[in-house]
């Protein structure tokens, strides 16, 4: 065979494996940073794939596929697994090679997966990860023996150590060059699969403990460490007391720590401005690079540190294994108003932002918990609303001590709390109305622990990022630009005396808009603002910075601002502002993301709409009833 | 340990934390798991090492109401809500083997 041809071939390998048995580590080691992200067509499941150059100089498609148990799905990411590894997904090429990945501390569940896996028909390799750990626990097996057993070589990987996949690679080189033209042959849709019945999982269960013993399968055996941990983690008090210290814990450093780099971006922000405002000269470019883009997006760019490190704790809490267990503690709580405790992940996510939370109820594997959990993660406080509060509550609440609490933080904390009730109340109201609903399961597997692979965070971190920067490059810039442009044209007719804005298409918009909004206490300049802040809540700050004055040359909009509405606007006003803010009609990047994952505009539209209603109503009520204890 | 005695045939939710057991089987038949997707969640459990001799042991169980509880099987643990645990039939006490590097670390 000729091998310039061999290693002109790209061979397309797809990793199957267990959730938690570090598929996705061994991805990264694999690839690299050569990797990206996108959905599969049709479907909102994602798609990782990477690649990388073998030492033949053969490149491997590397398709990260999502975790299962078996091939017989119960999720959309499990449906995903097996029409792909059937070829039956369109759009998709089917895998020339599976690379199943065996947690090495867990063998027996990843050795039945290995059985179903075998009927595919596709060229397999079995990568027997974490073996340093399962080693150091006292793990033996014999592997010639087990290779012979499953007819597919058998390696060993560290997926979080450098190196831990050349073992994988050069089995890949090997197999991979021995067989392109039964890879090509393979990789051709599979026609006659069905799914296993029960008693064959049986079977495949009492085949798996045989060869299990065959091999001589010593099992790892748990450290005591790790049985006290759960004997307190997860106690019903002491594990709730636990997690409530390390929920405030995070949020207290989501604040502090974020203060100095957010502090470091302002001024970065503010220097370009001023650069720009000396360089260019004065006129219409001017005006939309310095009020129209700087502007706005540095007062998005500036939520950044925030996200990373919110985003840094959940992703370490969710390596270490704490989380399910953290959703084993809530199961309850959250079942009790019809959600599933693993909402908790997706809900945390949210006071991030929600579209990563909404992302991330793929892995709720019933569709009327799934729905549930989208449909309330805008109720948490995500964190392109805090400068819409931080604002309010610098201009209105006084920074008094309030016991050993301070007033501010304290308003603060009632808003996250208000949003918190508010979608248990949605999700109970949801339950209510359904109530023909049907039993859903738990069955959520709870990892060992381990600690977080730095590595494995800053990938994951890196991803998060990314996601931020394009919604900030795209639909903030954008409505930064429109809005600047609504609010300068037309130009003002000569002689006029009010601000320019006044006679602009913007001025006109708020005033219409005022019409609904006066009896909630919004004024014209309030009314504008809540329009871009359909694009991202947060922009709603830059936007009555640029409504206020359209000067505009400080960027740091923020507290400029504080005086000028602190004179003003009535106390009222502003307390309506913050309640309406807590149901804030979502972003509009947020309902296109819930369009995406329902797969229609009923649900994006259903909730649009109770969004806007709950917020009309809380702000009713609070400008009336602060109205009537003299707030006016 | 209690006074209970060995042998007896209960289901999963009825186990104390830190009891041992080896299943029986998975009732498949709806009447525990409520609708058509018992089977569905039968087959999970199986899938899930909850097949006919897998010995379990109760690691935790959430309060009120016992629910979820924390099943370890098979060198795995999981969590499963009060019907899950019920529709797993059990034999109390197993020969409880180690579990722990009790001592080593």
């Amino acid at each position: 065979m000729d091998a310039s041809v061999i290693a002109a071939k790209d061979l397309r390998v797809a990793l199957v494996g267990l959730p938690n048995c570090g598929k996705t580590a061994l991805f990264n080691r694999l690839t690299g940073s050569r990797q990206k992200v996108a959905n599969y067509p049709g479907v909102t499941v994602e798609r990782k794939e990477g690649h990388f150059v073998g030492p033949s100089r053969r490149r491997y498609l590397v398709l990260d596929l999502p975790g299962t148990y078996s091939l017989s799905p119960t999720t959309l990411d499990e449906a995903i697994t097996r029409d792909v590894a059937l070829g039956r997904l369109a759009g998709e090429q089917r895998p020339e090679v599976v690379v199943l990945v065996a947690d090495a501390t867990h063998l027996a569940l990843s050795l039945r997966l290995v059985l179903e896996v075998k009927r595919l028909g596709l060229p397999l390799v079995v990568a027997l990860n974490m073996s340093d750990l399962a080693r150091r626990r006292g793990y033996a097996l014999d592997r010639e023996r087990l290779s012979r057993e499953l007819g597919a070589p058998v390696v060993e990987t560290v997926a979080v150590a450098a190196g831990g996949a050349d073992e994988l690679v050069r089995e890949l080189e090997r197999s991979g060059a021995l067989a392109p033209a039964v890879a090509s042959a393979a990789a051709a849709p599979a026609a006659d699969w069905r799914d296993p019945t029960p008693e064959e999982v049986r079977a495949s269960h009492v085949e798996a403990a045989r060869i299990l013993k065959a091999i001589g399968y010593r099992v790892p055996l748990r450290s005591r460490a790790a049985v006290q941990f759960d004997q307190v983690l997860m106690h019903p008090v002491g594990g709730m007391l636990i997690l409530a210290a390390l929920l405030f814990f995070v949020f207290q450093a989501v604040f502090a720590w974020a203060e100095a780099p957010m502090e470091w971006i302002d001024a970065g922000v503010a220097s370009l401005a001023n650069a720009l405002n000396a360089a260019l000269p004065e006129g219409v470019l001017k005006s939309l690079l310095v009020d129209g883009i700087v502007a706005g997006v540095g007062s998005v760019l500036v939520f950044l540190p925030q996200i990373i490190i919110l985003f840094f704790f959940i992703l370490a809490l969710e390596d270490s294994g704490y989380l399910p267990r953290a959703a084993y503690l809530l199961d309850r709580v959250m079942g009790s108003v019809g959600l599933s405790g693993r909402a908790f992940i997706p809900l945390l996510s949210s006071f991030a932002c929600a579209i990563p939370g909404i992302m991330a109820t793929r892995t709720i594997p019933n569709v009327r918990d799934r729905i549930a959990t989208i449909m309330i993660a805008p109720l948490m406080t995500c964190s392109a609303r805090l400068p819409v509060y931080a604002l309010l509550i610098a201009a209105f609440i006084p920074d008094r001590a309030v016991g050993w609490m301070n007033l501010q933080g304290l308003v603060m904390f009632a808003l996250y709390f208000a949003g918190i009730v508010s979608a248990l109340a949605v999700a109970w109201v949801m339950k209510w109305r359904s109530k023909g609903a049907r039993y859903h399961p738990l069955m959520l597997e709870l990892p060992d622990y381990q600690w977080p692979n730095l590595r494995n965070l800053a990938f994951g971190l890196w991803e998060r990022v990314q996601i931020f920067m394009v919604r900030v490059g795209g639909i903030i810039l954008a409505m930064m630009v429109l809005l600047w442009f609504l609010s300068s044209y037309p130009a003002p007719p000569p002689g006029a005396t009010g601000a320019p804005i006044e006679y602009s298409f913007a001025g006109m918009l708020g005033r219409a808009l005022q019409v609904v909004f006066a009896p909630i206490g919004f004024n014209w300049q309030i009314s504008i603002a809540l329009v871009p802040g359909l694009a991202a809540r947060e922009v709603a700050v830059g936007a009555l910075g640029t409504v206020y004055a359209m000067s505009g040359n400080d960027p740091d909009l923020a507290t400029t601002l504080t005086p000028v509405i602190a004179q003003g606007w009535p106390l009222a006003t502003a307390l309506a502002l913050l309640a309406w803010y807590v149901f804030a009609p979502q972003c509009l990047s947020t309902l296109a993301v819930v369009k995406r994952e329902t797969g229609g505009w009923r649900h994006p539209l259903i909730m649009a709409g109770y969004l806007f209603g709950l917020a009309y109503l809380a702000a009713f009520v609070t400008y009336r009833v602060a109205l009537a204890f003299g707030g006016g | 340990m209690d006074a209970v005695a060995n042998n007896e045939v209960v289901s999963l939710s009825s186990l104390s934390k830190g009891e041992h057991a080896t299943v029986l089987s998975v009732i498949e038949d709806g009447q525990s798991l409520g609708d058509e997707q018992a089977s569905t969640i039968a087959r999970r459990l199986l899938e899930l090492g909850f097949v006919p001799g897998a010995e379990l042991e109760v690691v935790a169980r959430m309060w009120p109401g016992d629910d979820p509880v924390a099943v370890r099987v098979g060198g795995s643990m999981f969590a499963l809500r009060r019907r899950e645990a019920q529709a797993i039939r059990v034999r109390r006490g197993a020969a409880a083997a180690p579990t722990t590097d009790a001592g080593a670390r």
